[in-house]
C-alpha cells in the first residue's frame, strides 16, 4: 500500500528530474522507482490489511495483480529507450511521471473495497492514458486517437458512474461488503429493478475499458494511432487492472446476482471472440492485428470471469501475466521493426515490413515467434496454460457452447499470428541487423524466457494463492 | 530417472545445436541419436521385466503430474522412435543439410516431443507433447521445404491443431469428472472415470478424440493435408512425419480411445473403421496413378495407416498387436523407401517415375535394398510387413467379413503400385537422366542395408516385439471389455 504513496511522490520527483538530467538517467531512475515500489508492494504479502477508512484492501490477490501491473510498467519503461534520444518534441520526464501516476490508478483499481476508490483509480488510469495516447503531438493519427479515446472513454465513464449511483441508491452504501450484505438481506421479490440496471450499466462501462464487442470500435484506431510504446502499456496494464476489478465486483458484492450478469457476459464474450478473431485475420498491419488480438483475448478472459469459480482469480492472474509478457514483446518488436523501417517502406507497421527479419536478427525473431505462439496458445508457452485454465474453469460451470466457439476461434487465431511468423522466417527481405540497447534486450529476453518458463511449469504462478 | 534422460537428452543436444551452431553438427547429432538409442534399449530391457515409471509434481493445483512410463505398448513406440532417428540423421550425410546446425537441432527437438508423447502417463502431458511436436516439424518443413511450402505447411499446422483442440476440450471434460478436489489426468484414473459416463457422452467424446487422431494419422476424409505436406517437406521431415509422428495418432487411439470409451467405440467404431478402410482403398488407388514417387509413397502411407486404424478399432488382441507391429514395420519400411527416392532424386534431380529407368544397371545394392523394403511394404511373407498386416486383416475379418474382404484388397493394390514403382525406376531402359547414375556411397549403404536387414529379421522373429507388448495389450483389453 505504501507503494501508491511512494509512486505518487516519485512521479512528482520525476517531473523535476527532467530539468536537470538526461533522458537515460530519467529512464534509469524510473526503473529504480518501479523496482522499489514493487518491493514495497511485495512487503504486504500475507498481511491482509484495510487502509484509508476501509476503502483500500490489500490481499494476496490484489498484491499479485499490483505486481503484474508494475512489472508491465517496468518492461514498458525498459522498452522506451528514453523516448528517442534526439527527438526535440518529446518530454520523457512527463511521460515517465504520467506512467507512474497511471500505475497508482491501476493499483487502486485492483485493491479497492469501496466504489469511489475504484472510480478514482479508474479515472487516474484513464486520464493518464488519454494524455499518453496523444503524446506524439505532431502526428495526426495520435491526435485523432487521443480525441477518440477521450470522448468514448468519458462517455463510458459516465455510464459507469451512473451505474454506481443506481447501485448506491439500491443498497445505500459504497462499501463492497455492505453492498453484498444489503443485496443478500433483501428478498428477491423486493429487490429494486434499478439495482440490476445499475449492475448492467457498470458492466457496460467495464466492457468499454476492456474493449469487448460491441464496445470495441475505439480499440483498433486508438491502439494504432497511439505511439506503440503506450499501446503496449494500454493493452496490458489497463486490461489486467480492469479484469481484476471486474472480477472483484462480480464475485464479491454482485456474486448473488449471478443470473443478472452472467448471460450478458456469455453473449458478449462470444461476440467479442468472433469479432476480434475474424477481423484480425484481415489486417495487413501487425499493430492493428495485435489490437484485434487484444480484443479477442478480452473474450477469453470474460469467459473465465463469468465462470466465477474458486480458481478464477488465479486463472485471471495467470492469463493476465501470460498475456502481458507476450504482448509486451509483440508490440516491442513491432515498435523496433517499425522504427527501423520508417523511411524505408511506406507502411512500416505492416507485416510486409517484417519480411526477412530472421536472417540478421535471430534473437528478435525468436522472441517475436515465442510471443506470437503464446498469444495463439500453443503448448510450451504460457498462453497454452492460460487457455487451458480458462476452459477448465468454464467447463466446471457445465457451459459448453461458448467453449466450442472459443476453440474454433483459437484455431483461427493461429492463422493470423502465423502471418507474422511466416513473414519473418519464410519471406525474402533485406532487414539489416537492428542494434538494441541493453535494456530493451533485457526486457525482451526476460519476457520471452518468462513466457517459456510459465509454459513449462505454470505452477509457479498458478498456486500463489 | 532413465526416462527423464531419454526424454530430455535429445532436446538438450538439439537446443545446444540451435544456440551454438557448431560446424560439425552432423556428427554431434548422429552421436546424440545413437546414445539415445543405446539408452532406450537399456530402458526397454528394464521394462521387459516390469514397467518403468517416473513421476514428479507438475501443475499440482490442477492435479497434473509429470509422469512418464514405459510398458509394453509405449515401449514399442519409444523403441521405434529411438531406432529411426539415427537413420534419419544419417540420411543427411554428405548433403548440404548435414552440418546445418539448425536442421539437426530441430530434428533432435522433434525427437524429444515424440518421445514425450509416447512416454507420457498423464493425459495432459501427452497433449502437451502431441501439440509441441508440431513446432519443430513445422519449422523443418517450412524452412527447408520445396515449392509452395508456406501455404502447404501452414495448412498442415492449422489443420492438425484444429483437431487437437477438440481433443483438448474432450480431455478437459473427462478430466473434470475425475474424483478429488484437484482432479487428476492420470491415464488410469481417466479410464476409470470415462467408464462411468453415459452412452451419449461416450459417443461425443469418442468423436472428439478420434477426430484429433484421425487427422494426425490421417484417416479418410481428413487426409487432405498429408500428401502435399509429405511431398513438400525435406525428406528427413517426411520420414519423421510418416515414420514416427503419424504413430502418435494410432498410439493415441490405442492408449486413450479404446480403454476410455468402450461404449463409444461399440456405437461409432464401425463408422470409423469404414472410413479407415475407405482410406485404405482410396489411398491405394490414388497411389497407383501418381507420377511423383514421393507422392506415391505418401499415399501408400495413408493407405497403410488406414488399415492400422481399422484393426485397432476392432479392439481385439490381434488388432492391437498387429497395429503395434505394423507401426514398427511401417516406420522402418517407409523411412527406407523415402530414402531410396531421395537418393534417386539427388542423382537425377527428378522424382517423376516416367523419367526414370534402368537404375539397376548402375547400382545393384540400391536395387536389392529397394526391392526388400518394397516387399516389406507389400507384406510378402517373411518380411516384417506380413506379420502386422496379417494380424490386422484377421482382426478386421473377425469383426466384419465384408469390411475384411474390402480391406484385403489392399494387399493386391499395394503390390500394384509398389511393383510398378520398382519396375519403372530400377528396370527397363536407361533414360536420359539416369544415364550416369552413381553407385551408393558408404553412408547411403550404412542406412539402407541395416534397414533392409531389419525388414527380413522382423519377418522371421516377430515375437521379439509381439512378446514384449503382449502383457500390456492384454491388460489394456481388460478396460475395453
Amino acid at each position: 500500500m505504501t507503494a501508491i504513496i511512494a509512486l505518487s511522490l516519485l512521479g512528482i520527483l520525476n517531473l523535476f528530474l527532467g530539468f536537470w538530467f538526461s533522458r537515460k538517467t530519467i529512464q534509469a531512475a524510473t526503473l529504480v522507482f518501479l523496482t522499489g515500489s514493487m518491493a514495497l508492494t511485495a512487503l504486504d504479502w500475507n498481511h491482509e490489511m484495510l487502509w484509508y477508512g476501509h476503502m483500500f484492501h490489500t490481499t494476496n490477490t490484489s498484491i499479485s495483480f499490483s505486481l503484474i501491473i508494475q512489472l508491465a510498467a517496468f518492461m514498458v519503461v525498459s522498452f522506451s529507450k528514453g523516448f528517442g534520444i534526439d527527438e526535440e518534441h518529446t518530454h520523457p520526464a512527463e511521460y515517465y511521471a504520467i506512467l507512474l501516476f497511471s500505475v497508482v490508478g491501476a493499483i487502486l483499481m485492483v485493491s479497492f473495497d469501496h466504489l469511489i476508490m475504484f472510480f478514482v483509480g479508474l479515472e487516474i488510469l484513464s486520464v493518464a492514458m488519454y494524455v499518453l495516447t496523444g503524446s506524439d503531438k505532431r502526428n495526426l493519427r495520435s491526435n485523432e486517437a487521443a480525441l477518440k479515446y477521450f470522448l468514448m472513454g468519458s462517455f463510458a465513464t459516465g455510464i459507469l458512474l451512473f451505474g454506481i449511483t443506481l447501485v448506491y441508491g439500491a443498497t445505500r452504501s459504497f462499501y463492497l461488503a455492505n453492498i453484498a450484505l444489503a443485496i443478500a438481506n433483501t428478498p428477491p421479490e423486493s429487490t429494486p429493478v434499478f439495482l440490476s440496471i445499475g449492475v448492467l450499466l457498470m458492466l457496460v462501462g467495464f466492457l468499454f475499458k476492456i474493449s469487448a464487442a460491441p464496445f470495441h470500435f475505439w480499440t483498433p484506431d486508438v491502439y494504432e494511432g497511439a505511439p506503440t510504446i503506450f499501446t503496449m502499456f494500454m493493452s496490458t496494464v489497463v486490461k489486467a487492472a480492469s479484469f481484476a476489478a471486474l472480477f472483484q465486483l462480480l464475485s464479491g458484492p454482485f456474486g448473488t446476482m449471478y443470473g443478472t450478469w452472467v448471460y450478458p457476459i456469455y453473449y458478449i464474450s462470444m461476440l467479442t471472440l468472433l469479432v476480434g478473431n475474424v477481423t484480425a485475420v484481415y489486417q495487413q498491419s501487425a499493430k492493428r492485428m495485435l489490437a484485434y488480438s487484444s480484443i479477442s483475448h478480452a473474450g477469453y478472459m470474460l469467459l473465465t470471469v463469468s465462470a466465477n469459480q474458486v480458481s478464477t482469480p488465479s486463472t485471471i492472474l495467470y492469463y493476465s501475466l501470460s498475456y502481458t509478457l507476450a504482448t509486451i514483446v509483440a508490440f516491442g518488436v513491432v515498435m523496433l521493426v517499425a522504427e527501423y523501417q520508417t523511411g524505408r517502406t511506406e507502411k512500416p507497421e505492416n507485416f510486409s515490413s517484417f519480411e526477412g527479419l530472421a536472417k540478421q536478427n535471430p534473437g528478435l525473431a525468436f522472441c517475436f515467434t515465442i510471443s506470437l505462439l503464446s498469444l495463439a496458445g500453443i503448448p510450451l508457452t504460457a498462453g497454452f496454460w492460460g487457455k487451458f485454465f480458462v476452459f477448465s474453469d468454464i467447463f466446471n460451470r457445465h457451459v459448453y457452447y461458448p467453449v466450442i466457439l472459443a476453440i474454433i476461434m483459437s484455431a483461427i487465431g493461429v492463422y493470423y499470428y502465423f502471418k507474422g511468423i511466416i513473414a519473418i522466417y519464410f519471406k525474402e527481405g533485406d532487414i539489416e541487423r537492428i542494434e538494441l540497447p541493453g535494456l530493451v534486450k533485457f526486457a525482451m529476453w526476460a519476457c520471452t524466457l518468462g513466457t517459456l518458463l510459465l509454459g513449462v511449469y505454470p505452477s509457479i504462478v498458478k498456486n500463489l494463492f | 530417472m532413465y526416462l527423464l534422460f531419454i526424454l530430455l537428452f535429445p532436446l538438450l543436444i538439439g537446443s545446444a545445436l540451435l544456440i551454438f551452431k557448431p560446424k560439425n553438427a552432423f556428427s554431434i547429432s548422429l552421436a546424440a541419436s545413437i546414445i539415445e538409442l543405446a539408452a532406450t534399449v537399456f530402458v526397454l530391457k528394464e521394462a521387459s521385466l516390469s514397467p518403468v515409471s517416473f513421476s514428479a509434481p507438475w501443475v499440482a493445483e490442477a492435479g497434473l503430474s509429470f509422469s512418464l512410463y514405459v510398458d509394453g505398448i509405449s515401449g514399442v513406440l519409444i523403441g521405434l522412435c529411438a531406432l529411426l532417428v539415427p537413420f534419419i540423421v544419417a540420411t543427411t550425410a554428405n548433403t548440404d543439410r548435414a552440418n546445418k546446425a539448425q536442421f539437426q537441432g530441430l530434428m533432435l527437438a522433434m525427437q524429444t516431443a515424440l518421445m514425450g508423447a509416447f512416454l507420457a502417463k498423464d493425459a495432459f502431458l501427452f497433449y502437451f507433447f502431441f501439440e509441441a511436436s508440431l513446432l519443430p516439424i513445422y519449422f523443418l518443413a517450412a524452412i527447408y521445404g520445396g515449392e509452395n511450402k508456406n501455404a502447404i505447411t501452414f495448412k498442415f499446422f492449422v489443420y492438425t491443431l484444429f483437431g487437437s483442440l477438440f481433443f483438448l476440450i474432450a480431455l478437459v471434460y473427462v478430466y473434470l469428472q475425475t474424483p478429488g478436489e484437484f482432479h487428476s489426468a492420470d491415464i488410469e484414473v481417466l479410464y476409470q472415470t470415462a467408464k462411468g459416463l453415459s452412452a451419449d457422452q461416450q459417443g461425443y467424446l469418442f468423436a472428439a478424440f478420434f477426430l484429433a487422431f484421425a487427422i494426425k494419422m490421417p484417416v479418410f476424409p481428413f487426409h487432405t493435408w498429408q500428401p502435399d505436406t509429405y511431398t513438400v517437406a525435406p525428406v528427413q521431415g517426411t520420414m519423421l512425419l510418416s515414420g514416427i509422428m503419424l504413430k502418435m495418432g494410432t498410439y493415441g487411439v490405442i492408449r486413450f480411445v479404446l480403454p476410455m470409451f468402450p461404449v463409444g467405440v461399440a456405437t461409432w467404431g464401425l463408422t470409423a473403421s469404414v472410413l479407415s478402410v475407405i482410406g485404405v482403398i482410396y489411398g491405394s488407388i490414388i497411389a497407383i496413378q501418381q507420377k511423383d514417387a514421393k507422392r506415391l509413397l505418401a499415399y501408400s502411407s495413408f493407405a497403410h495407416v488406414g488399415l492400422m486404424s481399422a484393426g485397432i478399432l476392432t479392439g481385439s488382441i490381434e488388432g492391437i498387436q498387429g497395429a503395434l507391429y505394423q507401426m514398427v514395420s511401417h516406420g522402418i519400411n517407409i523411412v527406407g523407401l523415402f530414402f531410396v527416392i531421395e537418393i534417386i532424386e539427388r542423382r537425377t534431380k527428378s522424382r517423376e517415375i516416367a523419367q526414370l529407368g534402368g537404375i539397376t544397371q548402375f547400382s545393384y545394392p540400391l536395387t536389392v535394398t529397394f526391392v526388400i523394403l518394397s516387399l516389406g511394404s507389400v507384406a510378402l511373407p517373411l518380411t516384417n510387413g506380413f506379420v502386422g498386416e496379417f494380424l490386422l486383416l484377421k482382426s478386421v475379418f473377425d469383426q466384419n467379413l465384408t469390411l475384411g474382404i474390402i480391406a484385403g484388397i489392399t494387399i493386391i493394390l499395394g503390390a500394384v503400385y509398389t511393383l510398378r514403382l520398382i519396375q519403372k525406376s530400377m528396370f527397363g531402359n536407361v533414360s536420359r537422366i539416369t544415364a550416369d547414375f552413381a553407385d551408393l556411397t558408404g553412408a547411403e549403404k550404412a542406412v539402407l542395408i541395416p534397414l533392409s536387414a531389419l525388414v527380413i529379421l522382423g519377418g522371421i522373429f516377430p515375437s521379439t516385439v509381439l512378446g514384449f507388448s503382449e502383457p500390456a495389450v492384454q491388460q489394456l483389453i481388460q478396460w475395453f471389455k
